[in-house]
């Protein structure tokens, strides 16, 4: 298969940043996307240190770097908006799953960082996500000693508590919520995590405090608010559902109002 | 046994062991815990699980990683579960008998007291992990759900679906995270450790990059801990993310850890085949599945001709054709044997020509029994996410037609040598988890990985350290500004100068790629010593033409990973040649290293206890010079030794 790759390139987080098309052949449908972008690179330096193309007015801005480690859909640090949706096409799979067999071949297609103002960019399509570590730092966790917890069947769970719980909980943290949303909201990530902390009994004695530190972190990180569009959940690669946007609402309500 | 090599493991009864050792070590008090500074690279499942305790503990953490945050270690993608002696199923489990099948499914080749170790903390980890809101499968009354997993006949395993990696190291994260609030730890994320700092012999530091501005800077501590897990991405292709490396522990072992095992790697039987060349990972299929699914090839030659032409499907050869290969070879384990034992076997199979796919490296594995036996709706719960995975990415669904697996690399078993408390051959220095040597000898089981990672950094670095580190609270902190700091900087950045002045044709990647050809032929499922030399040489010579003609583009003080990439690369040559000089050494087949010369008439590893009863731990003898082996002798004082049979 060939392509027409258009992809933003941008220096640094001052750099005003542009659009480069690039024409690749020879994938093989069943490569996975990021192996397309990994062969563009391979191709890209080639070019760099090639006088033929360099002499043909080969410019290139190098090999076009992104985020990507387990390339198994978990570790949820590819990211990529892929012809204006988060992820590519497919749906609830990350960048890494998502293959090129998906694509037409001959198709151009458009390959952009996450944009929002709470995730700038460090260079080509990686950006800075350190915000959602400082809003799970405020309180998305069960503050227990290593070492003081009991007996682990002490603790009765419902097999259907455990499994909405785990639901949410299978959240990966790759902000494909927060470039989808036209507010810029990460609301569908802070409901994943109170949400599964908060169905749990374990997780019940912080609901309050974990609920309104988190809410407070993203508001003060310039995360935007929720009004319901629901894109996120379309385009969340673990289809994480807004019923925990719904719960997070409940629980902050609740919260607020037993002060 | 070299001066070196003191295991210190406490004597007396193996079961009273960790707690005498624990009620020697030496004390830190809080306020004396408030001076100290420990550096932890890594936040997998030991690196997050020890700085959040260390820091829960007072003491002051410095936590680095790689990726743009924690939550992105490798531990990440473990899909299985977690084994813990509990015996909530009533049957029969215990703290012994985890010990006994974790150091037989390590082919004797681990040591006793740390394994027993691990088994008498397993529980304590779910204990801690279910504290912590991680949401493991349960059963309709409430209870925790468990399954079996390879080389054991009870049921001890815990999980969370596929993702028990990913909750176990979310409940970490956020153990860190609440420490992070609380200001004991201090965590750096895209910082790559370069080198290690020893001042007077003692590790003091870490030299690392700040992979956003490619800016190197020193980082001082009283100790340092390395949780930066295995080196099996030296084969290129494996199962392990993108940027997992073996460079933290090859720099401590330059700096004069010795690296204990190289040679012992795991391969992983049930992972998604090699599809072509521009492929540059493999999807690890959870051993889980071996639970319900069962592996086959046809029995007919005929028929696999077929299936490659793709004129039939697995589905329409009868029963009867089909060579369930594991249940017939090993009837007591069927499909739950071993990783090593079931990969071999599949190799057996395809080198006998029984491949399933066009490129003759592929076995079944079946649910179509199970989805008779159990219905669809049980299936889908234990196993929903892993089948929609696999359809992802092969286009083809395991509800119809059988997966197709085959062996790949998935874990590095040797690792940095350390004592029983953890500390390697450097004082000061520790190594958990993966990176470690101990626990798992020449094979580890499935869901022990996990068990090993949290055990370490929950349970016991908070207290080992405490004996090395109850010496130095007098220590005032360590000065960045010292000469061996800057000696250690300049070394660094000698080596990233000498990487951008190469400017040749070659890409990182390829080349790469070509060290991964020659370790998976020589150094891979099957080794002998002709092999094996030849291995040395040609990684050697791969290595001058790196020198020779790599491309690294762009500059240093840049976001840049094609250097990050160049220098993981060095360091793999010289694991991969470490790897081979332990696999050339060590003339018998025990675990996941199997040589051609030593195996029975029906094609069964052969051990060699009478030579090789050892870990052989590498010492450093400086660039281009053949490394000394060292040996740890093992006894095994409360286990009788024998040939693994997981065949009646």
């Amino acid at each position: 298969m060939e392509f027409n790759v258009k992809i933003w390139r941008q220096k640094n987080a001052k750099d005003k940043g542009h659009f480069e098309t690039y024409h690749i052949a020879g994938i093989e449908e069943d490569a996975s996307f990021l192996e397309m972008l990994d062969i563009l690179n391979e191709q890209l330096i080639r070019e760099g240190v090639d006088p033929v193309a360099v002499e043909k007015g080969c410019k290139s801005s190098g090999p076009v770097s992104f985020d990507h480690d387990c390339r198994e859909g978990i570790c949820g640090a590819c990211s990529l908006y892929i012809d204006g949706r988060a992820h590519g096409p497919d749906d609830h799979v990350t960048t890494c799953q998502l293959f090129m067999r998906h694509f037409k071949d001959g198709a151009t297609i458009t390959v952009e960082p996450w944009r929002s103002a709470a995730f700038p960019v460090i260079k080509d399509l990686v950006v800075d996500r350190g915000a959602f570590d400082k809003i799970l730092q405020a309180g998305g966790y069960i503050s227990v000693r290593t070492g003081s917890a009991q007996d682990a069947n002490n603790i009765l769970i419902s097999h259907d508590q455990a499994e909405e719980s785990m639901d949410a909980a299978a959240c990966v943290g790759c902000g494909a919520c927060v470039a989808t949303c036209k507010n810029g909201s990460a609301m569908l990530f802070v409901a994943a995590r109170v949400s599964s902390l908060a169905i749990l009994p374990q997780g019940r004695l912080e609901a309050k405090k974990r609920v309104k530190a988190m809410v407070a972190k993203m508001d003060e990180l310039g995360f935007g608010n929720c009004t319901n569009t629901r894109a996120c959940e379309m385009e969340c690669p673990k289809g994480i559902s807004v019923s925990h946007i719904a719960r997070l609402n409940r629980e902050f309500l609740k919260a607020k109002f037993s002060d | 046994m070299a001066d070196k090599l003191i295991s210190k493991i406490p004597e007396g009864p193996l079961a009273e062991k960790w707690t005498k050792r624990k009620s020697e070590i030496h004390l830190v008090s809080p306020n004396n815990k408030r001076k100290l500074e420990i550096i932890v690279v890594g936040t997998g499942l030991g690196g997050a699980s020890a700085a959040a305790s260390l820091g829960e503990l007072g003491y002051n953490v410095k936590v680095f990683c790689i990726s743009d945050s924690p939550r992105r270690a490798h531990s990440i993608a473990a899909q299985g579960g977690i084994n813990a002696a509990k015996n909530y199923q009533n049957d029969n489990d215990s703290v012994y008998r985890l010990f006994y099948d974790t150091i037989k499914g390590g082919d004797y080749r681990a040591r006793e007291a740390n394994v027993y170790r691990l088994a008498e903390v397993s529980a304590a980890i779910i204990d801690q992990c279910v504290a912590q809101g991680i949401p493991f499968a349960r059963e309709y009354g409430g209870y925790l759900a468990n399954r079996s997993f390879g080389g054991v006949q009870v049921s001890r395993t815990f999980y969370a679906r596929g993702q028990t990696g990913q909750q176990l190291l979310l409940g970490a994260y956020a153990a860190l995270n609440r420490q992070i609030a609380a200001g004991t730890v201090k965590s750096y994320p895209r910082y790559e450790m370069l080198d290690l700092v020893l001042i007077n012999g003692e590790a003091k530091g870490i030299i690392a990059r700040n992979l956003a501005t490619g800016k190197l800077e020193r980082f001082g501590a009283h100790a340092v801990v390395i949780a930066t897990g295995g080196y099996g991405n030296t084969y290129f292709l494996s199962t392990n993310a993108m940027n997992s490396n073996g460079s933290a522990a090859l720099q401590c072992y330059k700096k004069g850890a010795f690296f204990a095992n190289p040679c012992f790697a795991q391969i992983h039987p049930t992972c998604i085949p090699v599809h072509g060349d521009q492929q540059c990972k493999l999807t690890l299929m959870s051993e889980s599945l071996r639970n319900d699914g069962r592996i086959w090839v046809p029995k007919k030659m005929e028929d696999v001709l077929k299936l490659r032409k793709h004129e039939i499907k697995a589905s329409q050869i009868p029963e009867e054709d089909r060579d369930y290969y594991l249940e017939r070879r090993y009837p007591a384990f069927g499909n739950l044997v071993p990783r090593d034992v079931a990969s071999r076997a599949a190799k057996e199979r395809c080198d006998a020509g029984f491949g399933v796919n066009e490129t003759g490296m592929a076995v079944f594995l079946d649910f179509g029994e199970a989805i008779q036996r159990l219905g669809h709706q049980r299936v889908a719960e234990r196993y929903g996410n892993l089948f929609d995975m696999y359809e992802k990415i092969t286009a083809s669904s395991p509800w119809e037609e059988p997966m197709m697996i085959y062996p790949a690399i998935h874990y590095t078993m040797g690792g940095i040598w350390v004592d029983y408390d953890l500390m390697t051959t450097i004082p000061g220095l520790y190594a958990l988890g993966e990176a470690n040597f101990s626990d798992h000898g020449g094979n580890r089981l499935g869901a022990s990985a996990l068990m090993q990672g949290l055990a370490d950094g929950y349970f016991v670095i908070p207290i080992t350290i405490g004996d090395y580190l109850s010496k130095k609270f007098s220590e005032p902190k360590t000065d960045t500004n010292a000469p061996e700091f800057a000696a250690a900087e300049k070394e660094v950045q000698a080596r990233i100068d000498k990487l951008f002045s190469i400017k040749g044709k070659e890409t990182v990647d390829s080349i790469h790629k070509q060290l991964g050809h020659i370790m998976w032929n020589y150094v891979g499922m099957a080794r002998d010593e002709a092999g094996l030399k030849k291995a040395i040489a040609e990684i050697k010579e791969l290595k001058a033409k790196f020198y020779k003609n790599v491309c690294v583009p762009g500059t240093q003080y840049e976001f840049n990973q094609e250097l990050e990439k160049a220098l993981r690369l060095e360091d793999f040559f010289e694991i991969g040649e470490l790897m081979a000089y332990d696999a050339l050494n060590r003339n018998e087949s025990c675990g996941g290293h199997f040589r051609i010369e030593s195996q029975t008439e029906e094609g069964e590893a052969k051990r060699d206890d009478a030579n090789y009863m050892y870990v052989a731990a590498w010492e450093y003898k400086g660039e281009g010079v053949e490394p000394e082996l060292h040996k740890e002798p093992l006894k095994y004082e409360f286990i009788e030794v024998k040939t693994r049979n997981y065949k009646d």
